[in-house]
């Protein structure tokens, strides 16, 4: 568990992760449509079951509505959003005002990601950005809420407060790298990560043994991605279009084994399966479910895994949480 | 001439060696002159030939384990994104292999800057982009950090 230093940004996020509680966020899938209603449909069977609803931007290089318009809405209706920013798009000025931005719309939690390339989405002839990358990107956003300035020097008449996070691959190579990767990320400013789905639990432990010898665990919350296989074909088609996405061949055997009617039943189990082995690890700090096209599963996964309750009034509440020993 | 990314050892001592020599004509680097253009042509085609260099005016070679950043299609400079593919290739250009799963492994091989790749680099300053990062190293606007840019 990291330990309790001062309180960064005050956000839900923030407060069950410094008061050492096992931490649950889910990710929303953006609407392809300019109705609000549909981003609170989607949020209201997410809401009641986590600390946070992270709000992408246009992940796979597929144009939705965009994180920041979704995260004005979450916090309309009094929901956490966590803020997905990628480099992809956005140079280091339309980012900085998208972060002043959310952070005046009550968004405090940001997500710091470098993004997938243009090529891997719908409209692959776009120019791709990557003017900053995610760790240049969360140190800048580190500027603005600890330097109270702009990269240019420029004075903020009131600094973002925003709980920093960013993203991690402990799956994908060089893997004897990925946690001094994961060192960079927190020297940079990272509070909280939250990493790439996770099928692999011998490969997520021995990362997590090299976090724990460098001593990050005290230093960053790490929140493990685990989402819910559909069916077989479907983990076959993640494992090869979905940038970083690692699936065991055990995993796709044992899908394919079952019959076809039941397969999102057993990929369900398996992401239970998952979040309870994931809980075992030392050094990890809650998990991050991403049911792609699949929200309605997430609240049954949660339930299944006994992470509920989540929300009780004493953490709706503004009241600071008593202070972890 | 790429095959001499294979001796990173031996291109960090060329790099040593390269810095050591130039640093007594330092007073006559400056840019926007002769010596830039001259200096722009032979790094274009030195360093063309061996990293395949797009020229962003603030090398970090040595920092990257000899291997050129800029050729990552996201031009990442703090190490691999999470889309490497399991085969060590890129996520978007799957015929090549990933820039920084390179780099990592030849870092490994440099005792002198090897370790430097845990430091965090600023942003690429993207007005340098065309000139000559040897005079740019010696005139310090390769090590210039967005003002506002927190330690």
């Amino acid at each position: 568990m990291a330990a309790v230093t001062s309180i960064k940004a005050g956000s839900r996020l923030e407060r069950v992760l410094r008061s050492g509680r096992f931490a649950v966020t889910a990710e929303l899938n953006p609407p392809d449509s300019a109705d609000p209603q549909a981003v609170y449909d989607r949020a209201l069977v997410l809401a009641s079951v986590c600390d946070g609803i992270n709000a992408t931007d246009a992940s796979g290089a597929n144009v939705h509505m965009s994180s920041v318009g979704v995260c004005a809405l979450l916090t309309r209706a009094g929901y956490e959003p966590i803020l997905q920013v990628s480099c992809r798009d956005k140079n280091r000025i339309a980012i900085q005002g998208d972060l002043l931005g959310a952070a005046a719309m009550g968004v405090r939690n940001v997500l710091c990601l470098t993004g997938d390339g243009v090529q891997t989405g719908d409209q692959p002839e776009a120019k791709p950005v990557f003017d900053l990358d995610s760790i240049s990107l969360l140190q800048t956003a580190r500027t603005l809420r600890d330097g109270g300035r702009f990269l240019s020097g420029r004075k903020l008449d009131s600094p973002p407060k925003l709980f920093l996070g960013a993203a991690e691959n402990p799956f994908a190579p060089p893997h004897d790298f990925r946690p001094l990767r994961l060192g960079k990320k927190v020297q940079a400013g990272a509070d909280f990560i939250q990493t790439q789905y996770c099928f692999d639990i011998p490969r997520l432990q021995e990362f997590m043994r090299r976090v724990r010898d460098l001593g990050l665990h005290e230093k960053v919350f790490i929140l493990v991605g685990v989402g819910p296989l559909r069916s077989a074909k479907m983990a076959d088609w993640m494992r090869n279009h979905v940038p970083g996405v690692v699936i065991p061949d055990a995993i796709i055997d044992r899908l394919k084994g079952t019959p076809a009617s039941r397969q999102q039943a057993e990929g369900k189990k398996l992401c239970v399966e998952i979040i309870q082995q994931v809980r075992e690890i030392a050094g990890v700090s809650g998990v991050h479910v991403m049911a792609y096209r699949q929200e309605e599963l997430v609240a049954e996964i949660i339930e299944e895994a006994g992470l509920l309750p989540r929300r009780g009034r004493a953490e709706t509440s503004a009241a600071e949480p008593k202070p972890k020993e | 001439m790429r095959f001499l990314q294979n001796y990173p050892r031996f291109l960090e001592i060329a790099y040593d060696v390269t810095h050591n020599l130039l640093r007594p004509f330092r007073r006559w680097l400056t840019r926007g002159g002769r010596v830039e253009r001259f200096f722009v042509r032979v790094e274009k085609t030195s360093k063309g030939a061996i990293f395949n260099c797009r020229m962003c005016g603030q090398c970090v070679l040595h920092v990257t384990g000899m291997t050129c950043p800029m050729n990552c299609p996201k031009e990442m400079r703090n190490g691999p994104c999470g889309g490497v593919r399991p085969d060590g290739r890129c996520e978007i250009f799957p015929a090549k292999p990933c820039v920084w799963v390179q780099a990592w492994e030849r870092s490994q091989h440099m005792p002198l800057y090897g370790s430097q790749m845990l430091n965090v680099l600023p942003p690429v300053n993207r007005s340098l982009h065309r000139s000559s990062a040897w005079i740019n190293d010696f005139t310090g606007d390769a090590q210039k950090v967005p003002p506002g840019w927190l330690p």
